[in-house]
């Protein structure tokens, strides 16, 4: 009798939230679904089309054009942000005065929206105006202002240089606390049997900081696929629609083309990508660290 | 990872010194580079900065200067003025703020309690229940909430766009406030229970008052994730007089007639910046150690 007033207590404490995700997650994927299966328009009407939007989607040469883009995107920029952040992080771990005032600058992009950094890395990049390029000539790096946007492959570099100033900070954070976070007593060990610095990064930091490696992992990979702002503000999907990303061409298609039932088959499909992708990272997450 | 190394982990809040046996020389060279990163990633603002204070003409400048050749504050009236008014602009984002924070805060403290303090069948099921949103991307579910929220007259309201800035930090909020919870002795709320107080009370009057910093924290990231966000802003809100912040600067980008006003775009850039560092500076404390009980167990 005891248990189930606990049960039910808990229940009660969890309710609030639980009523939340249902109503506000659970329930509009149920009819994002349903609409998947809709010729629905923005302007209303729309009648069950069956897979009809799924087989458009796997002939939607642009579709594919803008998920390759999405990928591209998230393999270039995850290993820079999860190499560079750990790199950082071994650089500003020790909690001195002057190195954690750096690690508090180099994390401020972070807490700046992603709308507003990519409005200022558009300017910074602009081949008129841009400090970016100016910086990069009065240096000697480049020749001539750079025009970023019109190739895509210039404009992915362009983006990705943006994003990684913006959150290469959150990766750093994390990595130093984990850092950290390594008992005493196995760097010391360690230090007495004469590990060299490398030795120990490989040996000790590395493996005991996986799991937080994996998370941001995750977290980084899982925002890239997801990326609208930064492309939507620095590139407008151009040059020639090549900077389309999946999340971008869904709002493209529901909210500029007004195809309501084919935005939501797409969003289906993207959402079926990120918990694929989502799960597998969480499993191996769980497998390496068992503790 | 054995449990003993747990323990410390958990217990060691002051970092191993893992420079201690490095020579001045490399203490030395350390700090440098850590300075020069830092003075790299600090110069976008810096320069945005400047570029806000410069004349309008010379804003737009081609080649651009790196400093102000005098400095003026046309572009921040520029803004002060763009449309309906920055106020109507910034209003806007605040109001949706803070019903962002306040929904989060009232359904994600008592989820974490439930979680941290009761054991029943099915806990878990429901606690990756409540994780769903970081399955489910908010941008697959615009379509539906907008259909939804345009039906029962949540489309350009605040109200409506708040609940979706809440979705987002519903995961981290409700998993914070869970190992908040944990972090809370037991034997507090078992003393308050032989002096008599229901579980209501050991809720509000015992856990609740020592977990305020996570509390918030929440609210701080609340806060900065809904002043931020820009894309269901951008489909929810359609009338002019709605607009946050982001989509106004967005619309000043679009400028007139192709031509970019970029003096005032940095000075709105700069505005915009201004709450999120304001937190970030005067309480980093609750920000960071926010970020870090919540992601690294």
């Amino acid at each position: 009798m005891r248990m189930r007033n606990k049960e039910l207590a808990g229940l009660l404490y969890m309710a609030p939230a639980l009523l939340f995700v249902l109503a506000f997650v659970l329930i509009p994927f149920g009819q994002l679904i349903y609409t998947s299966f809709t010729s629905a328009s923005l302007l209303g009407g729309g009648s069950w089309v069956g897979w009809a939007n799924y087989e458009r989607i796997w002939h939607d040469s642009n579709f594919w054009k803008a998920l390759g883009f999405t990928v591209k995107y998230t393999v270039y920029i995850t290993p820079i942000l999860m190499i560079g952040g750990y790199l950082l992080a071994l650089l500003t771990a020790t909690n001195r005065p002057i190195l954690q005032f750096a690690r508090g600058v180099i994390f401020l992009p972070v807490v700046i929206g992603l709308g507003t950094s990519s409005l200022l890395w558009f300017w910074l990049f602009d081949q008129q105006v841009g400090l970016f390029d100016k910086a990069l000539v009065d240096l000697h790096i480049a020749q001539d202002m750079i025009v970023w946007f019109s190739s895509a492959d210039w404009a992915l570099w362009a983006v990705i240089i943006s994003v990684v100033w913006k959150v290469i900070g959150f990766g750093m954070i994390l990595f130093v606390a984990s850092i950290q976070g390594v008992s005493r007593d196995v760097t010391e060990a360690s230090l007495i049997d004469g590990a060299t610095y490398w030795q120990r990064v490989t040996h000790i930091y590395l493996p005991l900081t996986s799991r937080t490696i994996l998370l941001v992992t995750l977290i980084s990979a899982i925002g890239s696929m997801l990326a609208f702002e930064q492309l939507y503000i620095m590139t407008g999907g151009g040059p020639r629609g090549l900077t389309f990303t999946s999340v971008y061409w869904i709002y493209q298609s529901s909210f500029i083309k007004f195809q309501l039932g084919y935005g939501s088959a797409l969003s289906v499909i993207l959402t079926a990508i990120i918990m694929v992708g989502a799960a597998i990272q969480i499993t191996l997450t769980a497998r390496r660290s068992p503790a | 990872m054995s449990d003993a190394v747990i323990a410390q982990r958990r217990v060691r809040a002051a970092p191993a010194s893992q420079a201690t046996e490095a020579g001045a020389p490399i203490r030395y060279l350390v700090g440098a580079v850590a300075v020069f990163i830092a003075a790299l990633m600090l110069a976008p603002i810096v320069l945005s900065f400047f570029a806000s204070i410069k004349t309008t003409a010379d804003a737009s400048a081609s080649p651009p200067t790196y400093l102000p050749r005098a400095l003026s504050l046309e572009n921040y009236v520029k803004i002060f003025n763009y449309q309906a008014g920055l106020w109507s602009y910034v209003s806007n984002s605040l109001m949706v703020a803070i019903y962002a924070i306040l929904i989060v805060v009232v359904i994600a403290v008592p989820a974490g309690y439930g979680l941290a303090r009761f054991r029943f069948r099915g806990k878990e099921v429901l606690f990756l229940l409540l994780l769903l949103p970081l399955m489910i991307p908010y941008q697959a579910l615009l379509t539906p909430l907008y259909l939804d929220f345009a039906k029962v007259g949540l489309a350009n309201s605040q109200f409506g766009l708040a609940i979706i800035h809440a979705m987002l930090q519903v995961p981290f909020s409700v998993y914070l406030m869970r190992n908040n919870f944990e972090g809370v002795p037991r034997e507090l709320e078992e003393a308050a229970v032989i002096d008599g107080a229901g579980s209501f009370q050991c809720f509000s009057r015992v856990a609740l008052p020592l977990v305020l910093p996570g509390v918030v924290t929440i609210a701080l990231f609340a806060f900065i994730t809904s002043w931020n966000e820009l894309l269901a802003a951008l489909i929810l809100m359609n009338k002019e007089t709605e607009f946050t912040v982001p989509i106004m600067l967005v619309s000043v980008r679009t400028g007139h007639f192709g031509a970019v006003d970029w003096g005032a775009l940095q000075a709105g850039i700069i505005i915009s910046i201004i709450p999120c560092v304001a937190i970030y500076v005067f309480l980093q404390k609750y920000y960071v150690s926010g970020l870090l009980s919540g992601a690294v167990k």
